[in-house]
């Protein structure tokens, strides 16, 4: 549905293989224990919460199982375009403007060195810029995520190889802004 | 130019009949690879004090420079680890070294693939020398044994960019063909 942006290929391997995986391992990791009755951004919101001997499994996994179905969220093929609304005055207001907004996480997104994620989060009420290693999630940190991209190269290495840059570019294309315009109107 | 990409020891489909593609070995080495020579020196050009050291002399600076040097020297090694008539069992004193450290080349390469296997993210999977001991050691993204003072003997490079071209997720698979590719005259020359 997303092509020519993210391509079809793509986005099969990447929810049944690597989503799915991260969803496999982290049932195995929470098996039988009483996080189970957890929904999976408890588990990364508090961390702490979760055994030692299985808390980087809950990190990776539990992180990878989150942060993805976010993500299938925030993409649509009728996305694109602008935020209009109460999320697009807090966009102008807090970067200055939409596109500065766009340069500003493209850069954090190109930024972030081996596998990550970049991510728009609100933070105490205001919206910021940042990115996370791995599959941490911003939860983890007591920030909310609403728009987030995944720049682990399985997110888009097919399409568009190293080059990081073009997949970012493309990804502004399918940002389905009423989703994160609900979120960040739950957030904030 | 300070800092030059080192060539390539073999041509670009020389892996191919062992499982590593020419089109893998194209992006791997002409953009991966040739992106962080080609950084490092665009930050020489800044740094022009960076021109002066050597790239294992730049592994002990920190981001983002580390991580270029890093990089540059793990890939150069990985390239190295590797021969289109490699594979097989190791001989000679790698051999010997690996029976009294892991037991069995079995038992090491076993220890070894689950180490490239199952790293998180990305990263290098490494057999090095600590001391006097043979032991399999994993780095994460630039990670490089060099900065952990650590003697590399074998690298497998675990950044989804090695092997998503060939083997899309199945990371398992690719390590099994490393094992096809390993060029233990190289390995031997490290110890």
């Amino acid at each position: 549905a997303l092509d020519p942006h993210i391509d079809k290929e793509t986005m099969t391997i990447h929810h049944t293989k690597h989503h799915n995986t991260y969803v496999t391992n982290l049932n195995k990791a929470i098996e039988g224990s009483a996080l189970a009755e957890k929904s999976v951004d408890e588990l990364v919101a508090d961390l702490n919460a979760v055994p030692e001997d299985i808390r980087t499994a809950v990190r990776n996994n539990g992180g990878g199982h989150a942060n993805h179905s976010l993500f299938w969220t925030l993409l649509s093929p009728n996305g694109g375009g602008e935020p209009t609304g109460e999320l697009a005055e807090e966009i102008k207001s807090t970067f200055g403007s939409f596109d500065q907004f766009k340069e500003k996480f493209a850069a954090a997104a190109a930024g972030r060195f081996g596998s990550g994620w970049a991510w728009l989060v609100v933070n105490n009420g205001k919206l910021e810029i940042t990115s996370t290693p791995n599959q941490d999630s911003p939860l983890s940190e007591g920030k909310t995520p609403v728009l987030g991209l995944d720049v682990w190269e399985h997110a888009y290495y097919l399409n568009y190889q190293n080059r990081r840059p073009d997949y970012i570019s493309a990804f502004w294309n399918v940002v389905n802004w009423d989703e994160v315009a609900r979120l960040y109107s739950e957030a904030k | 130019m300070a800092f030059t990409l080192p060539p390539l020891p073999y041509p670009l489909d020389a892996l191919a009949g062992h499982g590593i593609s020419k089109e893998q070995i194209d992006f791997h080495y002409n953009k991966h690879h040739k992106g962080y020579v080609t950084k490092l020196n665009a930050a020489a050009e800044k740094t022009p004090e960076l021109k002066e050291k050597t790239i294992e002399q730049l592994i002990k600076e920190k981001a983002p420079v580390f991580n270029l040097a890093a990089q540059i020297w793990n890939h150069t090694f990985y390239w190295n680890c590797m021969s289109p008539n490699g594979g097989g069992a190791p001989t000679g004193a790698i051999a010997e070294a690996i029976n009294k450290d892991f037991g069995s080349f079995d038992k090491m390469k076993e220890e070894f693939s689950a180490a490239a296997a199952g790293h998180f993210g990305s990263g290098w999977a490494w057999l090095v020398k600590d001391g006097d001991k043979l032991k399999v050691h994993q780095t994460h993204d630039a990670g490089c044994p060099l900065a952990d003072g650590l003697k590399p003997i074998l690298t497998c490079d675990v950044w989804e960019h090695a092997f998503y071209i060939d083997y899309r997720n199945d990371k398992a698979a690719y390590v099994q063909s490393f094992w096809k590719t390993v060029n233990w005259d190289f390995v031997n020359s490290q110890l």
